[in-house]
């Protein structure tokens, strides 16, 4: 069953002293668990809103999105907001992380709007999700003080730690070194490989792009497929046998983060 | 509830955060509300001192809550005989089960000091009269019932009328000469507490030993009788009263009984003070939150980005809302708690105490806790105030377009 569906979305925006412009022209695209998808296309191509939409921080003109089989539009605002937070990661170019808090803070964020054990052990819980991502000796750092590459690991740690089942990644390498990007993916990879979770990453990097098993591209608002390599349960069996990537501190599903019925029980 | 009590929780975690995060900020944006709390908190405060002042200095000449003061005389101003009208009280006391009750006359006499006579003030009471008017004894001791037997009358004297016969020992005895058509060696047993200003000596007596000295009899006008009852009995022990002593002294005799305690009057003597200054602080309090609430604007503006991140990550617009509200109200509150902290500290100063209570009162209030709910209070809605606006603005902001600001 799929678990995040869009049907015909097609997303216009008014513009001031010109006609509307629509930005997305009748996508469809349907996103299981364990999923690896690749967006790349040019800039204005739509490829945010696309993500904005899927992460149901933005409502299609027309079309529907359905998460995990409930249509999005019936989601009241915080509804939506909690889905979100508990079903969905965000990777962002420019890490976003929050000035002024340590790593453990950053990621500790997500766990606030949690409930039950999640939000009482978040503490514990962040330290052990930065530990899986290698900054156990970082966990008091400020974003400041840490490279452009601890800080988007610090990112992934903070997107991962409500253990979501779909992770958006927008241009997660952008403003990363070739290495430490390719670092980066490897342990995105890894880690969302780990807890079964979708990736979507948007890129412009062809590189990082050939990660993923399915490529779509975005052009002038029209989603194509340029290639599906294979199904995701067969990717997740084939990538569960390989050697973890070099300096990643993967964690068996099972010890780390805990899908919140589990944990809120 | 437990994703309430999670989200209350939550919530003053964040808001802690913040406030440590930008801890100067935060500060310097207080002080005007810290010095605003503590001015209101102050001028309360300081107001319950002055008031208590006030009322016990009304009490030492009216009486105590509820006093009554009984008066009796003809048309042509004649009192009665002062024995028959004593023995009608005592009766009537006695009927009544009351205990605290006396005598009080004014007169004169002429008291011999080491720079000549002078005409000195005299109160001729009963023993009880001390309890009833808050009158405080600082050397010596007040009358005992004993005393009207002395041969040599004792006197109460006033702080002035002691340093006049250069402050002596009371363990001494000393005495002074009462001069007149009935000479006499009063000694003097007890100095009372007076305000600074009283510069003329003044003394008490007890009534009976003063109408031995007095050739003329005690009075200047008529001797009043007063009695300290409960104040919720007082309408009903006055009609039985009247009824009684009018019986008793017959229909050619006036009878007046009042209520001379200042809790017979209904308006407060400081309205006025406390509602100048009480509008001042009011108006820094304000001042204070309007430059809250322009930091507060510009901080949210600042950290637009912050929630766009935040409500990514699953901050319902509820919680950011409630989160950058906390924020303000627990900032302005602890800026109010260090303000009602400063408040009885300087209220509670000895300096600020004797300053207002010039050493007059008896029974100092403790710090008005209506003072110190008043200055929190005032700082939680001007925490709420401040917090609305920028709250709102907080809720406004779209999350695409905040996390690329």
């Amino acid at each position: 069953m799929s678990l995040l569906n869009l049907h015909s979305v097609t997303k216009t925006v008014p513009l001031p002293d010109a006609p509307p412009l629509t930005i997305l022209h009748g996508v469809d695209l349907e996103i299981s668990s364990g999923d690896r998808l690749s967006i790349v296309g040019r800039s204005g191509s739509g490829k945010s809103t696309l993500l904005n939409l899927m992460g149901l921080l933005d409502s299609p003109t027309t079309g529907s999105i359905t998460f995990d089989g409930r249509p999005a539009e019936k989601f009241s605002s915080a509804e939506r907001d909690r889905v979100r937070g508990r079903e969905i990661g965000f990777i962002f170019q420019q890490f976003n992380l929050l000035p002024g808090r340590t790593a453990r803070e950053n990621v500790m964020t997500p766990l606030l709007y949690a409930t039950g054990k999640q939000f009482w052990n978040r503490s514990k819980l962040a330290a052990e999700m930065l530990e899986r991502v290698g900054l156990g000796h970082r966990i008091d750092a400020m974003p400041t003080m840490l490279s452009g590459g601890e800080q988007q690991r610090v990112a992934i740690a903070r997107s991962l730690v409500r253990g979501p089942r779909v992770i958006l990644a927008d241009e997660p390498t952008g403003a990363l070194d070739v290495e430490t990007g390719a670092s980066v993916m490897a342990l995105l990879d890894e880690v969302a490989l780990s807890t079964g979770a979708a990736l979507v990453t948007i890129t412009h990097d062809p590189a990082i792009a050939d990660l993923a098993s399915r490529h779509l591209l975005l052009d002038h608002g029209r989603l194509s497929t340029v290639r599906d390599d294979g199904r995701p349960s067969e990717l997740v069996a084939v990538s569960r046998r390989l050697p973890h990537a070099a300096g990643v501190h993967a964690v068996p599903a099972a010890s780390g983060a805990v899908p919140d019925e589990e944990l809120s029980a | 509830m437990s994703r309430f009590f999670t989200g209350v929780v939550g919530a003053l975690a964040e808001a802690w955060q913040e406030l440590r995060i930008h801890r100067t900020r935060v500060l310097l944006s207080l002080i005007g509300v810290a010095v605003a709390v503590c001015a209101l908190t102050t001028v309360v405060g300081v107001a319950g001192i002055a008031e208590q002042a006030m009322t016990e200095s009304n009490e030492r000449w009216g009486g105590r809550p509820a006093t009554l003061k009984v008066t009796a005389s003809k048309a042509d101003g004649t009192a009665p005989d002062p024995e028959a009208m004593t023995a009608l009280w005592t009766e009537t006391l006695e009927r009544y089960g009351i205990d605290y009750a006396g005598r009080i006359a004014y007169g004169a006499a002429f008291v011999q000091f080491a720079d000549g006579a002078v005409n000195v003030s005299v109160q001729a009471v009963d023993p009880a009269y001390a309890q009833m008017h808050r009158l405080q004894v600082d050397h010596g001791a007040w009358f005992a019932a004993d005393d009207a037997l002395r041969l040599a009358p004792a006197i109460v004297v006033n702080e002035a009328f002691w340093q006049r016969i250069g402050s002596p020992d009371l363990g001494s005895h000393p005495t002074v000469q009462l001069l007149g058509n009935a000479p006499a060696t009063a000694v003097i047993v007890g100095v009372h507490r007076s305000q600074s200003w009283e510069m003329e000596p003044t003394m008490y007596m007890l009534t009976e030993a003063y109408s031995a000295v007095s050739s003329d009899g005690p009075a200047i006008g008529l001797t009043e009788y007063e009695m300290w009852i409960p104040a919720d009995l007082t309408e009903q022990i006055q009609a039985g009263l009247t009824r009684d002593l009018q019986a008793g002294l017959g229909e050619s005799y006036v009878v007046n009984i009042y209520r001379s305690d200042p809790g017979a009057y209904d308006d407060d003597p400081l309205l006025s003070l406390k509602l100048t200054v009480g509008g001042i602080a009011g108006l820094v309090l304000l001042l204070g939150a309007l430059g809250l609430v322009n930091i507060a604007m510009v901080t949210v503006k600042q950290r637009i980005r912050e929630i766009g991140i935040r409500r990514s990550f699953g901050a319902t617009a509820g919680r950011v809302f409630f989160a950058v509200m906390l924020e303000s109200v627990v900032a302005t509150v602890a800026a109010g708690v260090v303000g009602v902290m400063v408040a009885i500290f300087i209220v509670k100063s000895p300096m600020v105490e004797d300053l207002i209570g010039q050493g007059m009162i008896t029974d100092f209030p403790p710090f008005p806790i209506e003072a110190a709910l008043l200055g929190l209070g005032a700082a939680t809605v001007v925490g709420a105030l401040a917090g609305l606006m920028p709250a709102l603005v907080a809720v406004r902001v779209r999350v695409i377009d905040a996390i690329r600001y």
